[in-house]
């Protein structure tokens, strides 16, 4: 993280096209996977890449499946994610991916090969503003127009995108700067004047966040992803910080993985498909310790309701989060890792004791007691939460990583999958990627080539990145995608069931194909489970056969994601077990 | 963030700021003079539902490339603070400085006016013009054209005085601002 001024070292320079300063960039950066899909305007860089073995490239079926499957890298690695893609469409269909990872906050390098200089604004052929339409979307963005300035905007790239707070980055290269000859320079050195994110906590803040903490009696910590981009010291200096105090951990469900699941004090998730206990905790806090998130509307449900009685205190790097949403009593500008590291000093330092939190101990112990996430079982049919339940027994012995697509299939795995550490969860949080989930298990298999790489699916969203099952086939990816099959666009007929009186208007899929017969037309293998009492066995199977997996597991077919809090309700207004229709009032109605 | 823990105010909720009203501020942005930095700042504005009263924009240091932009918005104290930190969120932008709040700022808009008439009406608009210490840069037989500088309302207010002698067309700059004393920014 450090974006200091270094000294001006002995600056490497050397003659070579721009095609080529590309490739050097890269290397010099470390980059040894990449995700993409050639095209007229990058072709240059395609024939550097030729003779780069040291780059393994992953060539995708659609651009957009280049962009997640770089977010799947970069999320399960802590280094940016690199895509390659050419202009216009190429361009275009990288969009959904770039504000993606805008929305979750993760570290994405995007090439896009551009139309020639002279060509540029007199509508040539492949020919788009890519800056243009990229600018709201990415942290940042280039055009870059002289070869001499391409390496050093590289360098600045990567910077840019893996610190502060992450986000993606786009440089858009003309092709006749990619032929042209120019210098190269090295990355020593590379810094903006006008970038500085603040990662140092200031001590003040400190003092005064240890002095509330002392006075706490109902505190909780409510953690989110930004533990995770802090890097694994972050998780490390939170469950330090949190053995030390006592006090009890909810996570987002970008946040998954940065404390343990096993672990006692391990609330569960937060938010509208959270734990009835992580909510409640929530609600009746006196102290909230926010870490690394944002306040979502997922999170907070109705904002003048939300935890009226805690003083808060918010971690965050980006000085803009801070009182965006709700009104905090302290904020800490610094990297997340920073901040825990010099909170858990000053704990330790000052010989706090760790308090007394018996009675709120006991009250969670009382919300715990609801089990909020248990569903009524099945021995005909497979439950979808029972199937996560055996996906997760079997595979938690294993280095495992789980992607999803969007639904209801995600907020079960993040309710009925358990994480022990952090970058083992892929999953759009803020955007909502329906077909997130199979491209970003291409890119955490392509860096994780030992692991168990799983895709939680539903059968609608995995329909919308099939084409890259393609991708994995031909990159010896071994990713399984585990689709959790009840025939419906399941979280979008839930809604229509609590807010439009069960008129299911286009959420029911006629004609689906036989996924098992797909997985086989494009070389993968085809497992099909309707059977509860199959379902270990075959998860095994899937599990033993060293090639990508489609798994069609029909489930109940209406079952409804639960807990809920509904939309405009508060924290402690959580719908637990049956969805009654009259949950929502008119204002809530109205929200999304 | 400019409060310190003493000031905190005891819960959160102590803070609300559903009823605070809308403030006019001026806002000092320097920006790298890179291509599309304009864009980002307009973009951000109309993205996240913010308002532009005026704007004007020039490069102030042609060697380190940075360019000043002064921008007049209108928005509750709450939405201002997000402003600020959204502006400074963007990668070329070097700073960010209230005009209005830090009490030190001086504000000056430049306008051309175009007046059009003859007889007792010409008469009355030189008239004004000298009052207003406006200066003639184009006359014909029957119209000027009024260059005037000043605070935004000493236009306005000129303007409407023009208006039944005559006024044509108006162009005006925008708000400029600097801070009074020796310091910069």
């Amino acid at each position: 993280m450090d974006t200091q001024t270094q000294p001006e070292a002995e600056i490497e320079t050397r003659q070579m096209t721009g095609a080529q300063i590309v490739i050097t960039a890269l290397k010099e950066q470390g980059v040894d996977v990449m995700f993409g899909y050639p095209g007229g305007a990058v072709l240059p860089i395609y024939d550097a890449l030729y003779s780069a073995p040291e780059i393994e490239h992953i060539l995708v079926r659609h651009e957009q499946g280049a962009g997640h499957a770089a977010e799947g890298y970069a999320r399960s690695t802590g280094k940016a994610g690199v895509a390659l893609v050419t202009s216009g469409p190429g361009a275009t269909n990288m969009v959904t991916p770039i504000t993606d990872a805008m929305m979750d906050s993760i570290p994405l390098v995007v090439i896009t090969g551009q139309v020639p200089s002279h060509l540029i604004g007199t509508d040539a052929f492949q020919e788009c503003d890519t800056v243009g339409i990229t600018r709201c979307c990415a942290k940042h963005n280039y055009l870059v127009t002289d070869v001499d300035d391409l390496a050093h905007t590289i360098h600045e790239a990567f910077l840019i995108a893996t610190t502060g707070r992450p986000g993606p980055v786009v440089i858009d290269i003309p092709k006749d700067v990619q032929f042209a000859t120019g210098t190269y320079v090295g990355k020593q050195g590379i810094h903006k004047p006008t970038y500085v994110p603040q990662t140092e906590p200031a001590p003040a803040r400190i003092e005064a966040a240890i002095a509330m903490m002392k006075q706490a009696r109902r505190p909780v910590f409510y953690i989110g992803g930004g533990v995770i981009n802090s890097g694994p010291g972050a998780s490390k200096a939170l469950r330090a910080l949190q053995a030390a105090t006592g006090f009890p951990v909810t996570s987002t469900l970008m946040g998954l993985g940065a404390f343990p699941a096993s672990h006692k004090d391990w609330l569960g998730m937060l938010g509208m498909h959270g734990s009835y206990e992580a909510n409640n905790a929530m609600h009746d806090c006196d102290l909230m310790i926010c870490v690394g998130a944002r306040f979502d509307d997922r999170v907070t449900g109705r904002i003048d309701a939300f935890s009226p009685g805690s003083k808060k205190i918010h971690i965050d790097i980006d000085p803009s989060s801070i009182n965006k949403v709700i009104r905090v009593d302290l904020p800490i500008i610094a990297d997340c890792g920073k901040a825990l590291e010099a909170l858990l000093a000053a704990w330790t330092s000052n010989k706090t004791k760790a308090l007394n939190l018996k009675d709120w101990q006991a009250q969670i112990a009382v919300w715990r007691a609801v089990n909020s996430f248990a569903y009524a079982a099945s021995e005909t049919e497979i439950k979808p939460q029972y199937a996560i339940e055996r996906l997760y027994e079997l595979t938690k012995h294993r280095e495992t990583y789980i992607s999803t697509e969007v639904g209801q299939h995600q907020m079960w795995a993040a309710q009925h999958y358990h994480f022990e550490e952090p970058n083992h969860w892929m999953t759009s949080g803020g955007l909502g990627t329906m077909g997130y989930g199979l491209p970003a298990a291409v890119g955490i298999q392509a860096a994780h080539r030992e692991a168990l790489v799983i895709d939680i699916a539903g059968e609608a969203s995995v329909q919308m990145v099939m084409q890259e099952m393609s991708t994995a086939v031909q990159h010896e990816l071994p990713i399984k995608v585990f689709i959790l099959n009840n025939l419906w666009m399941g979280m979008v007929r839930q809604w229509q069931e609590l807010l439009h009186g069960e008129r299911y208007s286009h959420t029911y899929s006629e004609s689906l194909p036989d996924f098992v017969k797909l997985a086989e037309a494009y070389g993968g293998k085809g497992i099909y489970c309707d059977d509860p009492t199959q379902l270990d066995a075959k998860i095994e199977e899937m599990i033993a056969y060293d090639g990508p997996v489609i798994f069609d597991c029909r489930v109940t077919k209406a079952e409804n994601c639960l807990p809920m809090i509904p939309s405009g309700a508060a924290h402690n207004e959580m719908i637990l077990s049956e969805i009654t229709g009259d949950e929502i009032d008119d204002a809530g109605r109205k929200l999304v | 963030m400019t409060d310190t823990p003493e000031n905190i105010p005891a819960s959160a909720y102590d803070m609300s700021h559903a009823d605070e009203a809308d403030e006019r501020r001026t806002l000092a942005v320097i920006v790298d003079n890179e291509p599309g930095v304009l864009g980002r700042v307009v973009g951000l504005f109309s993205a996240r539902g913010y308002n532009i009263e005026s704007l004007t924009v020039a490069e102030i240091d042609r060697r380190k490339h940075r360019s000043r932009i002064t921008i007049v918005t209108k928005g509750t104290p709450h939405m201002l603070e997000q402003i600020e930190a959204q502006l400074l969120r963007l990668v070329p932008v070097a700073s960010v400085t209230d005009m209005t709040k830090s009490k030190r700022g001086v504000e000056r808009e430049l306008a051309l006016i175009k007046v059009a008439g003859t007889g007792e009406k010409r008469v009355e608009a030189l008239r004004i013009c000298e009052i207003f210490r406006a200066s003639v840069i184009d006359t014909t037989s029957e119209s000027f054209i009024f260059e005037l500088t000043g605070m935004s309302d000493k236009i306005d207010q000129f303007c409407a005085l023009m208006k039944p002698l005559g006024l044509v067309e108006v162009s005006r700059t925008g708000v400029l601002s600097i801070k009074r004393g020796a310091q910069a920014g």
